[in-house]
């Protein structure tokens, strides 16, 4: 078990009218903010202009209401998007932000905080923008654990293109592109992400303010790569694809709600749950038949991801059931921006400052004199 | 012979046969030898082996060792891209090309006059380069009948009498080496592995090269394994030996030192140089250095040198590919470093998207491009200059980056500072161009005093720069009316949250805008930007004034441009000389340099790239000479095309083809339709 890092809550500052700041180890080295923030302070002078109705604004008021829990200097915060309807999120945060090139959000935002320890570094991204033509950047920032937060607006759907299926749309999904169907296999982003050795990966729906909030601080919290998958609504293109997880008569019963240290238990009144069989797979069982003992326990700081990976997999990507929400993996490994810094470090210990006069001369010199040769070193 | 037979090479103004002949011990080395002692101008030597055979470190080494005796030399290092072809076959060898002389010499030589072959392949591959009468090494135990037979010799060239009109010294290196070393305990193939330092020994003695650096340098390299140590040491003193008492060598040779400018040097390679340039560009510029790279030849060498000094605070990042390598090092630069890819041709198409966003975002990165032979994967370990038209077009929309060329190996360090000013200065993306001629050839170096390096210096924004005294605003996209700079806010400086990216922005705000007079604005500024760049004049080189022809070039072909021009001047044909550093924007006087001569000659190692530009932008009848041989130019290549100018004889056919020029046998391709005609 690695140390969980899971955000204490402070008593509310004396002074009032503030957030309920977070207090995580990943976060007491970013400069801390004058005063109480607002989530006034975190929206820009620009104008909205996503289609009425998408879950785009549901995420982008979440995490304008978070923000201010950071307490970290407004300036010292830095939103990169690359290009898909969500990457228009750095144009309404009031903090640095830089909307970039289709796919290479993460390798830019790698650049900028493995250089700069002092920020706080968010990645906004798109099924499209993240797993297809980024998906090379997305695994390999996993991998190192560079310290940047992923947002990755899932909505399995092509929408700045006007709807062509993307890497998480189900098989047969009719597009434009596909009028016969996709035959293409999805990604399971969760899935995807732990293959990618990730050492934070949650799961979260835009609708659900409460839960989106508490992905967004235990994200925040985690030092290295967090990955939070939220399912967001185009009502353009792909309207009511999380319905089944969104509609008061059927999430209770499909959605899974992973809690660290519990067992896993969903449906309606908890009479789902999940368990190993003799193969050592995951099952869902009817809790009544096996007994809540019978259930697996969610241990989200398990080492292996093995069970991470079994958990990501219940899901159905057609009907949604069985979809588990919430942590499936938070552990603690090096950041890559750490381990760049502690060579830097060890290379001066050991070598002492740089010094350019002495690397321009090198070893084996020779002087001329006027009109003379010498040899010397 | 060396320098006493016809083996004259081409450069031939530089060439001065025997000038003196001596008994008496030269200065340096060779102390007590008996053998008489010649003298000579210039060597060009040519190691050549199996790729496993050390040719390249032999060849290091030597250089090193002239370098320290103080002649003026150049190198040319040609190894084949497959890490270890099959032993002892055509593709495996690998050869590395040295001259040195008593006066300043600026290319590795067209032709060597002595050939090391440490086997048959290394023969045949190079003979056809050797001009008559010119000196052999040969090591006779590779001369197997298996290793014949690999390359086509069905009889030994040593007894056939095919080389009946070179100066041949048939050695058994590997027997000689592998007894030297008997009494230590090591197996045959370790014996066999130094061979490579008893030809070292053998040729340092022939020309008199000290010895103590190689013997320091092998102490580091095999500090912890003292039996391959003491076994390349004995090697090396064996060949020197072997020298001294064989009744093959009666003769050997020295080069007197050249009469350099004052000052320390060493010697550098071009990729080093390029590294160093960036360590200090950025120590000179206050910043961080960040490089975002993936490994690609020529290139991987500034990777690998920058890894290296992290105790200089870069971080170097290898990125997962290209486009990661660029955005990585943008990223950095975004956050207040002096961000750098390095790179070649197909690492630059790759990364065209984001020197775009560069372009767009106007923040300091620069693009090193070591140019290699194209297109695709093209030739990975040769040289080329034909990247010129992708740096400078190669992204889509108007996007305008300046362009930068180094001219020599050691011009590397200069121009990585020049490519480092102007990124700063103007906040915009820099090229900087390289090739695999000058990443991997060295020269010596005269070692800057780092206090008179150029100050880099540029502030970054710290206040508001527009709104009310009540309601101050940062304008990202507000210029310095000087340079058209806009300012470098970077993360964490209070008051100054503002947004930027790749769609077109509002002039001032940087607010996302496509009114269509503004993007026109926009457009028209960023090209303003980068045409207004404070670069250097012209330089013409026209010593007698008389010339009405120039040669203008840009790049790795200064050294054989230069070379040529020399040889014409000594000839009696007057010939100016220029050279671009600055590709994007160019020089302001160029056009009145262009039109202040009769004819303008462009050599390139490319299909007539500079020309078509100077003819788009000048309306200058520039004549194209190109080769595309993944070779630096022959000096006699390019003597012969001024020649044929000057005297009317030129027609396109006659250059752009290794047919009339070069070895290659076939036939003769005409070059593009741009090439000049001779009116």
């Amino acid at each position: 078990m690695t140390e969980p890092s899971t955000p204490t809550r402070p008593a509310r500052p004396a002074r009032g009218a503030g957030p309920v700041l977070l207090d995580a180890p990943a976060l007491r080295h970013l400069p801390k903010a004058d005063g109480p923030q607002s989530a006034k302070e975190f929206k820009s002078d620009q104008e909205v202009r996503w289609c009425p109705g998408c879950g785009d604004y549901a995420i982008l008021a979440a995490v304008q209401n978070f923000l201010p829990q950071l307490g970290v200097k407004r300036e010292n915060i830095v939103f990169i998007s690359g290009i898909g309807c969500a990457a228009r999120f750095p144009y309404y945060v009031n903090t640095f932000g830089m909307h970039s090139i289709h796919g290479r959000a993460p390798a830019i935002a790698t650049g900028l905080a493995t250089s700069r320890s002092d920020l706080s570094v968010w990645v906004v991204s798109g099924d499209g923008d993240a797993l297809s033509i980024g998906g090379n950047h997305l695994i390999h920032a996993l991998r190192r654990n560079v310290n940047l937060k992923i947002l990755l607006f899932n909505n399995r759907i092509y929408g700045l293109t006007k709807g062509q299926y993307s890497p998480t749309s189900e098989i047969g999904k009719l597009t434009k592109s596909t009028p016969l169907g996709s035959v293409d296999t999805p990604f399971n982003p969760v899935s995807l992400a732990l293959g990618a050795e990730a050492s934070f990966v949650a799961r979260t729906i835009d609708s659900d303010r409460t839960h989106l909030t508490s992905m967004l601080q235990a994200a925040a919290s985690h030092p290295g790569t967090s990955l939070v998958e939220i399912y967001q609504n185009c009502n353009i293109f792909n309207d009511g694809a999380f319905d089944p997880l969104k509609d008061s008569t059927s999430k209770d019963e499909v959605t899974i709600r992973l809690e660290h240290g519990q067992p896993i238990r969903f449906g309606i009144g908890g009479h789902r749950g999940v368990r190993r069989d003799h193969a050592g797979r995951l099952e869902v069982v009817d809790v009544d038949q096996v007994g809540v003992d019978a259930l697996l326990v969610h241990d989200a700081h398990d080492p292996d991801p093995s069970t991470a990976f079994a958990i990501s997999r219940l899901s159905d990507p057609e009907t949604l059931d069985q979809t588990p929400i919430g942590i499936f993996r938070d552990v603690k490994r090096p950041t890559y921006e750490a381990a760049m810094t502690a060579q830097i470090d060890t290379a001066i210990a050991r070598r002492g400052q740089g010094d350019l006069s002495a690397l321009l001369a090198g070893r084996d010199t020779w002087t001329v004199g006027s009109g003379q040769v010498g040899s010397g070193r | 012979m060396p320098g006493t037979g016809p083996a004259r090479p081409t450069d031939r103004a530089e060439w001065t046969p025997v000038s003196s002949v001596s008994n008496s011990p030269t200065s340096n080395s060779a102390t007590s030898s008996a053998k008489r002692v010649e003298t000579l101008t210039q060597v060009v030597i040519r190691f050549a082996g199996d790729s496993g055979d050390g040719m390249q470190l032999t060849g290091d080494r030597f250089t090193v060792e002239t370098a320290a005796f103080g002649n003026s030399l150049s190198t040319l290092p040609d190894f084949p891209a497959e890490i270890r072809a099959p032993a002892g076959t055509l593709p495996g060898v690998s050869a590395f090309q040295l001259h040195f002389a008593d006066h300043s010499v600026v290319t590795p030589g067209d032709a060597p006059t002595v050939l090391v072959a440490m086997n048959p392949a290394a023969l045949k591959a190079n003979l056809g380069d050797l001009p008559k009468g010119g000196t052999v090494i040969v090591d006779t135990d590779e001369f197997t009948k298996r290793n014949l037979a690999k390359v086509g010799y069905t009889v030994s060239p040593l007894e056939d009498g095919s080389l009946a009109d070179y100066q041949v010294h048939a050695v058994a290196l590997t027997t000689m080496t592998v007894d030297a070393i008997s009494r230590l305990d090591l197996s045959r193939k370790d014996a066999e592995r130094a061979k490579n330092m008893f030809a070292l020994g053998l040729l340092s003695w022939l020309y008199h090269r000290p010895l103590e650096g190689t013997r320091r340098f092998l102490e580091t390299k095999f500090a912890k394994k003292p039996d391959i140590l003491k076994a390349n040491l004995v090697a090396l003193e064996a060949g020197w030996s072997f020298g001294e008492t064989t009744e093959g060598f009666a003769v050997h040779y020295e080069v007197k030192p050249a009469a350099l400018p004052a000052g320390r040097y060493r010697t550098i390679r071009g990729n080093q140089a390029l590294a160093f340039g960036l360590v200090a560009a950025a120590e000179r510029a206050g910043l961080p250095l960040f490089l975002g790279s993936y490994p690609i030849t020529p290139a991987s060498d500034i990777l690998h040198e920058l890894s290296n000094l992290k105790h200089f605070g870069v971080r170097t990042f290898q990125a997962e590919d290209e486009i990661a390598g660029v955005a990585a090092a943008l990223g950095a630069s975004y956050g207040g470093s002096l961000g750098v890819t390095t790179t070649s041709g197909p690492g630059v198409a790759l990364k065209a998207e984001t020197i775009g966003l560069a372009v767009a975002l106007e923040l300091p990165l620069i693009v090193v491009d070591v140019q290699r032979g194209g297109p695709s994967t093209g030739l990975p370990t040769k040289t080329e200059q034909a990247d010129l038209l992708q740096v400078l077009f190669g992204r889509n929309g108007e996007a305008p980056v300046p362009v930068v060329a180094a001219q020599s190996a050691s011009d590397c360090f200069a121009a990585a500072l020049e490519a480092a000013r102007i990124a700063l200065t103007y906040r915009t993306p820099v090229f900087l161009l390289s090739d695999g001629y000058l990443a991997n050839g060295s020269e010596p170096w005269r070692i800057p005093d780092v206090q008179t390096l150029p100050d880099l210096r540029v502030p970054f924004a710290t206040e508001p720069n527009g709104g009310t005294e009540d309601r101050p605003l940062f304008l990202p996209y507000l210029r310095d009316p000087e340079t058209l700079a806009r300012p470098w806010a970077i993360p964490g400086t209070a008051g100054l949250e503002h947004r930027i990216g790749g769609i077109e922005k509002k002039d001032g705000t940087g607010d996302i805008s496509y009114d269509p007079a503004n993007h026109d604005f926009m457009v028209r500024t960023r090209a303003a930007k980068v045409a207004g760049i404070d670069v250097p004049d012209l330089q013409v080189d026209d010593p007698s004034g008389d010339a009405d022809i120039l040669v203008l070039g840009w790049g790795s072909t200064f050294g054989p441009i230069t070379g040529a021009v020399r040889n014409l001047r000594a000839a009696g044909l007057p010939v100016a000389q220029a050279h671009l550093r600055h590709l994007n924007p160019m020089p302001a006087n160029t056009v009145e340099v262009l039109r202040s001569y009769r004819k303008v000659i462009v050599p390139e190692m490319n299909l007539g790239q500079l020309a078509l530009l100077l003819r788009g932008l000048y309306l200058v009848d520039a004549i194209a000479v190109n080769q595309v041989r993944g070779l630096p130019f022959r000096v006699a290549d390019l003597e012969a095309a001024v020649r044929s100018v000057a005297e009317g004889t030129f027609t396109r056919t006659d250059v752009g083809s290794a047919g009339r020029y070069g070895p290659v046998a076939g036939p003769v391709v005409p070059t593009i339709e741009i090439t000049g005609e001779d009116a």
